[in-house]
């Protein structure tokens, strides 16, 4: 079967072994590629209740079929998948940019890492050549200088590299693993277990072919997705990029801001979309095979942060600005910037600055506590407390491991300021007025998280009443999500969901004219809906449960105080039961949301059934 | 025989380039029947987030490849300007490459014999990186073109404040 590459690599850092073994087909067709391989791989190779800091837990990465080859954002993804150390459970990240293809060249469907290094190492896949080399001379390095120093050593420039910072180093449960320095893998503190695994870097060469079942159809639906990709569904992604939602966001009263202290920003059009790419990007840029590209590049010409650079979205420019209340642009693409630098997650880390500002507003922590006057707004603090978390000093100890664990250090009652769900940290979204969202954030597999339904959507736009709680949504999340497993596991770009007009029917296209092995619409959406559940059974074999899909306290307890349309709006344990509920049947999952036995054997999971009996029989 | 001003070659111009590397696919699809940077004629570089240009032939008016060629495997085409590679005489030395200011020449990773690009002489509808290119960064143009454009680029910013308000 093409598409993949039909080898899966292991490497061992504490013996320093490697081996590959044959990539299963039937694994591969039954969960794709992408996250869901990568969530299968993870399962098989690790045992229940597994330290995500410890040599044991895996860490895998995974391509899809489709990656390496030319179509449109579909050859350049990648996902890393391992426990969470963050939340501990699924950790799942995916990115794009050119380390995917170049990883699918070199001859692989999926590495899995596993053991710890003895000194400082980086992975060095050269095709079927694989070495740990020192990292000695790396570590300390951001991702960026991190990528051209391993180019230089290796003496090659088209080298790709996935790499840590500083705060993958030393363990910051919100770090990123970042890509061609500018791409992270973001969420769920992946970078950490690279760090405790000594491993600094992932470097790629990879030289093989990749071709297609069905060249040249292969080649008309390229071009056809060129021009979708032109057209009207992407045309964000071109133009404004991502940070449009400031303004849509703040307009419709649902960007949190000041730690959820309220769903509006008054200095909303300071930080708008409109304003930094009139003032600040220099350059749109895309990822490998893509002719949509998104990738907006800042550049501060003048002033006190002169020379920086930083890509923009619309999450780390709300999380860094809104949510801590800072107004200044140029401040928040060094902000950003320095995010890169350390390579934090920079949602997690503006929701965990907007938090600890939280607590000195409320005067939990003073300034001598926090050695500094971290009041919402101040520019200063918030460049101050990223370095801060970044090395792992001060106050920067106790919030590098994201708010969850800030909040447990600092007790107080401070728990009821940590926004976060399952222990990530919440994004730009304001739950409390977007019901459906509010959902789906609950039940997300790997926390507060829009990337895995984009519910936020259906709310927006009106097509239910987004102030409503009510029966029927719980099949709009489950839906929602089955389309985002897919867009995971095949890896191509959220950006681009917009071309795909017929979803199952391009994917199924597409998936045939690559691998030649002929999948029905409705096969992908039994697969969709296995990674799902794949990934509901690794949360319950890692011991959560029906109460571990809630929502922070604010959003449950603190009614939207602004005048306005959503004025009060707040969501009570009895709406998200309800939704549970609708949820849960609507996946054909018991009412503790553990999937049943009839329900596995439908989706031909049975090699799973014993997660499920082992929480029967507790 | 085309004049030697009417020679057109590839250009990418960087500020539109993104350094999606479609050309590259696009030119090892077309020559390789293989998705594969390595051997596509035409090469995106990226020197950092906001420098991105593609580089393929120039078409040089004295090819220094040409004259690095010491088994007098490579010659220009008088029509087209485009460099031949003579398949039999070529042993993939590499002094062709190292000549080339451009990185234009690269050696086959598997026949092990220079390569560089043609135009795409075999296609009717002319150079595949061209014709794919979603930014129009690229261009066949002849010298005479490229020169106007800058001519009238470099006019433009001189008068840019004479602009009625």
């Amino acid at each position: 079967m093409l598409g993949y590459a039909g080898k899966v690599l292991y490497v061992d850092l504490t013996t320093g072994k490697t081996r590959t073994e044959k990539l299963n087909e039937e694994t591969a067709k039954k969960y794709l590629g992408g996250i869901g391989l990568g969530m299968k791989l993870w399962l098989e190779n690790s045992a229940a209740g597994v330290d995500a800091l410890s040599p044991e837990n895996p860490l895998v990465l995974a391509l899809g079929p489709v990656s390496g080859t030319m179509f449109p954002t579909g050859g350049n993804g990648h996902a890393f998948i391992s426990k969470s150390p963050e939340t501990g459970a699924v950790g799942e990240a995916v990115s794009h940019g050119t380390f995917g293809s170049e990883l699918k060249r070199a001859g692989y469907d999926a590495v899995i890492i596993t053991g710890k290094a003895d000194r400082q190492v980086y992975l060095w896949i050269d095709d079927d050549s694989i070495q740990l080399l020192d990292a000695s001379s790396l570590w300390g390095k951001s991702p960026s200088e991190t990528e051209d120093a391993i180019k230089d050593e290796l003496g090659d420039y088209y080298v790709r590299v996935a790499a840590i910072g500083m705060a993958g180093e030393k363990l910051s449960k919100i770090a990123c693993i970042i890509n061609e320095k500018t791409r992270a893998a973001g969420r769920t503190g992946l970078g950490a277990v690279m760090g405790s695994k000594n491993l600094k870097a992932i470097a790629v060469r990879g030289t093989k072919d990749i071709v297609t079942a069905k060249p040249t159809e292969f080649m008309e639906m390229v071009k056809e997705f060129h021009e979708r990709m032109k057209g009207p569904s992407t045309q964000k992604y071109r133009t404004l990029g991502t940070v449009e939602n400031i303004l849509i966001n703040n307009t419709m009263n649902c960007m949190p801001t000041r730690n959820y202290s309220s769903a509006k920003f008054e200095d909303a059009e300071k930080v708008s979309g409109e304003a930094l790419n009139a003032k600040y990007i220099q350059k749109i840029i895309a990822c490998s095979s893509c002719p949509m590209r998104c990738e907006h590049e800042a550049v501060v010409r003048e002033g006190p942060y002169k020379g920086t650079m930083a890509r923009m979205e619309y999450d780390s420019l709300w999380a860094l600005g809104p949510y801590t209340g800072v107004s200044k642009l140029d401040a928040l693409i060094k902000a950003a910037e320095l995010c890169n630098y350390y390579g934090m997650d920079a949602q997690s880390t503006g929701v965990t600055i907007g938090f600890i500002m939280d607590v000195h507003e409320r005067a939990i922590l003073t300034h001598e506590d926090l050695g500094m006057d971290a009041h919402f707004g101040n520019v200063e603090s918030l460049l101050q407390l990223i370095e801060l978390m970044g090395k792992r000093e001060g106050i920067g100890d106790t919030l590098a491991d994201g708010v969850k664990a800030a909040a447990a250090k600092i007790g107080k009652g401070t728990e009821k300021l940590a926004q976060h769900i399952k222990g990530l940290e919440v994004t730009g979204y304001d739950l409390r007025c977007l019901k459906t969202a509010a959902l789906a954030y609950a039940v997300s597999f790997r926390g507060a998280d829009h990337n895995r339904s984009s519910a936020y959507v259906v709310d927006m736009k009106g097509r239910v009443d987004r102030l409503k709680a009510e029966k029927g949504r719980g099949k709009i999340v489950k839906d929602l999500e089955d389309s985002y497993a897919l867009i995971d596991s095949f890896i191509v770009c959220k950006n681009s969901r917009g071309s795909f007009y017929k979803e199952l029917e391009d994917l199924a296209r597409l998936y045939g004219l690559v691998t030649g092995y002929d999948i029905t619409p409705e096969e992908l959406t039994a697969s969709a809906e296995r990674v799902n559940t794949l990934a509901r059974l690794i949360n319950i074999r890692e011991g959560l449960t029906r109460a571990d899909d809630t929502l922070p306290w604010k959003v449950m307890n603190e009614p939207i105080p602004d005048d306005g349309p959503v004025k009060g709006a707040v969501v009570t344990q009895d709406e998200l039961n309800l939704m549970l509920d609708d949820y849960y049947e609507a996946r054909g999952w018991d009412p503790d949301g553990v999937p049943t036995k009839a329900k596995l054997a439908e989706l031909g999971m049975e090699e799973l059934t014993s997660i499920v009996e082992s929480k029967e029989e507790a | 025989m085309v004049k030697i001003h009417e020679r057109k070659f590839v250009s990418c111009d960087p500020e539109k380039c993104v350094g999606c590397q479609i050309c590259e696919y696009a030119c090892s699809n077309n020559k390789e029947k293989a998705f594969n940077p390595l051997k596509s004629r035409i090469r995106a570089v990226r020197q950092n987030q906001v420098v991105n240009m593609a580089v393929t032939c120039r078409l040089c008016e004295e090819p220094a490849c040409i004259a690095a060629c010491p088994r007098d495997a490579l010659s220009q085409s008088e029509e087209t300007g485009t460099v031949n590679i003579d398949k039999d005489k070529c042993n993939g030395c590499g002094w062709c490459i190292e000549a080339c200011d451009y990185g234009a020449m690269m050696l086959h990773p598997e026949t092990k014999i220079v390569y560089t690009c043609d135009l795409c002489k075999d296609n009717e509808d002319g150079p595949q990186c061209v014709k794919w290119c979603p930014e129009e960064a690229l261009t066949l143009v002849t010298s005479d073109v490229l020169a106007q454009k800058a001519r009238i680029s470099a006019i433009k910013k001189l008068f840019q404040d004479r602009k009625p308000q």
